[in-house]
């Protein structure tokens, strides 16, 4: 899995600007992602493939749509040194898994990555490193075991905590 | 255990004796706002959970981000949103201004716990409710359940003290916090103002202090209800918290009002902020006064005593969107959006306007805007080669009479 390397503070304008976003269709979603901040991303990523980003990945708007395009175009997590709170919100909400480490320095652009979704070790096969993960505070650990915010609601939701 | 405002809010909407920063709590929901962008992928959500909203008044929905429809897309996302209104006869549905603007006109009270799928929902917390940001799948589950759960925040206490200088704004004295701070500077943190400068300004202003709270990744922005708040509310008293003199602060800002000169926020980020003297004399395009942050009455009187007599620059065109349709009869009534439209402007109808470049005025490859909006992201207005820089309404209408980047306090 190829990584893409992305640095701070960026934005959702940047991930999915405002005017291709008028839309629900996950599929259109998926070809807009960074379509004019890294247009060769949309021709050449790959399923499975990871993004790895500095701080405050994710800042700016509420749009759903940033998550929703991410996951789309193929990627399957995102590692970034921190979350802007309503992108990391929106993520787990639709079940796009983020992982927050301080270790991102250790991935250059382009770099063979493998995620152990069981450990949360994430292997540079490119470099021969191991990065660990922070894990997720075990409230929203139960929304995501349960598949995302909608699963969790539709079963026991907020009764049994 | 002494507690901020915050956490105090937060303790009483889950039903807890108190609360402590980190903690995981579910809250029940004052009101559930989302709008024409994210209202769509709300319903996706509220659908695979329920059929009925959990109060058919407590869920508003507001078309602020594309009003009206500019593309057969947008209209085709309107409908679906206007027959969920309709199926589930929700009584809060507006097409006359921008949410956050109609949210403190007419619904919002102390104590409140508020919840809207725009990330500039901090602003309503001027008004001494927790108020926050959250994306439409969270919003679907709030409009089902009326609940919400939140990680407690800490909070940062930012005690603003004097008064600033003739033609400085709370739009200048955010934006020098934004630029201070930084972008990921508030990151999950409740952003308190407190401080004579706070007491002393209007609500308007104070809303939009909290405005750009989120511009330093802050969860919400707040700041206590006084006599002024409830002289705004009219008859909503809601419930009033205060926090206490020895609550815990993650960090604390000492910040005096009267050091601040008119500020800027240079593309592509909003935390590149710099005084105006440092790009005076550039050349502009397109200046926007309106939005969420700064489309209030104030701010549209602010800018027609400069522009009053006057005419904008031949190169400039100016837009011209007061926040919500009430603001728009006051202007209209003091004579404001006569002299505006006599000095050039182009008076637009109660939306987000141009903020976000859907729609009412987008900015061509090469073109500069000066707005009075919170967000200069590349492409956010347009085109992705075209500049946005944010001021005070003051800089923005004395750079429209001038074509250029301008200290407004020459003007006032």
């Amino acid at each position: 899995m190829r990584a893409w390397k992305f640095g701070d503070d960026i934005n959702t304008d940047v991930i999915t600007p405002g005017r291709y976003t008028v839309t629900t269709d996950k599929k259109q979603l998926g070809k807009i992602a960074f379509i004019e901040y890294r247009p060769e991303f949309g021709k050449t990523v790959a399923e499975g493939d990871i993004i790895v980003a500095g701080n405050n990945f994710g800042c700016g708007s509420s749009r759903e749509h940033s998550p929703v395009a991410i996951k789309a175009a193929g990627i399957s997590a995102v590692i970034a040194k921190s979350f802007a709170r309503i992108f990391f919100r929106n993520s787990i909400n639709i079940g796009l898994p983020l992982y927050v480490s301080e270790d991102i320095d250790q991935i250059e652009d382009g770099d063979e990555v493998e995620i152990n979704v069981r450990t949360g070790e994430i292997l540079n096969k490119t470099k021969n490193i191991t990065i660990t993960v922070k894990p997720l505070p075990e409230f929203m650990q139960k929304i995501v075991a349960k598949g995302g915010l909608v699963e969790f609601l539709r079963s026991d939701g907020y009764d049994n905590l | 255990m002494p507690s901020t405002i915050t956490e105090k809010i937060l303790a009483s909407a889950s039903h807890h004796k108190e609360v402590t920063p980190g903690d995981f709590v579910v809250a029940d929901v004052s009101y559930s706002m989302s709008h024409d962008s994210t209202t769509p992928l709300a319903i996706e959500a509220f659908n695979k959970i329920t059929d009925k909203v959990f109060d058919k008044d407590r869920v508003i929905i507001v078309f602020d981000h594309f009003f009206p429809a500019p593309t057969v897309a947008a209209a085709g996302l309107h409908k679906k949103s206007r027959d969920f209104v309709m199926e589930q006869n929700i009584s809060g549905f507006h097409t006359n201004g921008v949410c956050h603007q109609l949210l403190v006109e007419k619904y919002v009270s102390p104590g409140d716990v508020v919840v809207g799928a725009d990330s500039h929902t901090c602003t309503e917390g001027a008004l001494g409710a927790f108020t926050t940001g959250l994306g439409s799948t969270d919003i679907g589950g709030v409009m089902a359940t009326g609940k919400c759960w939140f990680k407690v925040p800490e909070s940062l206490k930012f005690n603003l003290t004097g008064s600033t200088q003739k033609g400085v704004y709370a739009k200048d004295v955010i934006l020098r916090i934004v630029g201070d701070v930084g972008a990921a500077g508030a990151l999950y943190k409740a952003c308190e103002f407190t401080g004579d400068y706070v007491k002393d300004v209007s609500v308007a202003s104070r809303l939009t202090l909290c405005n750009m709270a989120i511009e330093m990744g802050g969860k919400s922005g707040i700041i206590e209800t006084d006599q002024k708040t409830l002289d705004f509310l009219g008859g909503r008293t809601g419930k009033i918290f205060k926090s206490d003199k020895d609550a815990a602060y993650d960090d604390e800002f000492e910040i005096e009002v009267e050091d601040i000169e008119p500020q800027v926020a240079l593309p592509p980020v909003v935390d590149n902020v710099a005084p105006v003297s440092e790009v005076e004399g550039k050349s502009i395009d397109q200046v926007f006064l309106g939005t969420c942050t700064n489309g209030r009455l104030e701010d549209i009187e602010i800018a027609t005593k400069i522009l009053k007599g006057k005419k904008v620059a031949r190169n400039v065109r100016l837009l011209v969107t007061p926040a919500s349709q009430d603001i728009y009869f006051a202007a209209l009534e003091r004579g404001y959006l006569q002299a505006l439209v006599d000095a050039g402007a182009a008076v637009c109808n109660p939306t987000c306007g141009p903020c976000v470049g859907r729609h009412g005025g987008v900015l061509g490859e090469g073109e500069v805007c000066l707005s009075t909006q919170n967000r200069n992201f590349t492409g956010r207005m347009g085109s992705p080669k075209a500049d946005i820089i944010l001021a005070s309404p003051a800089t923005a209408a004395a750079s429209a009479l001038a074509g250029k980047i301008v200290d407004p306090r020459d003007y006032i």
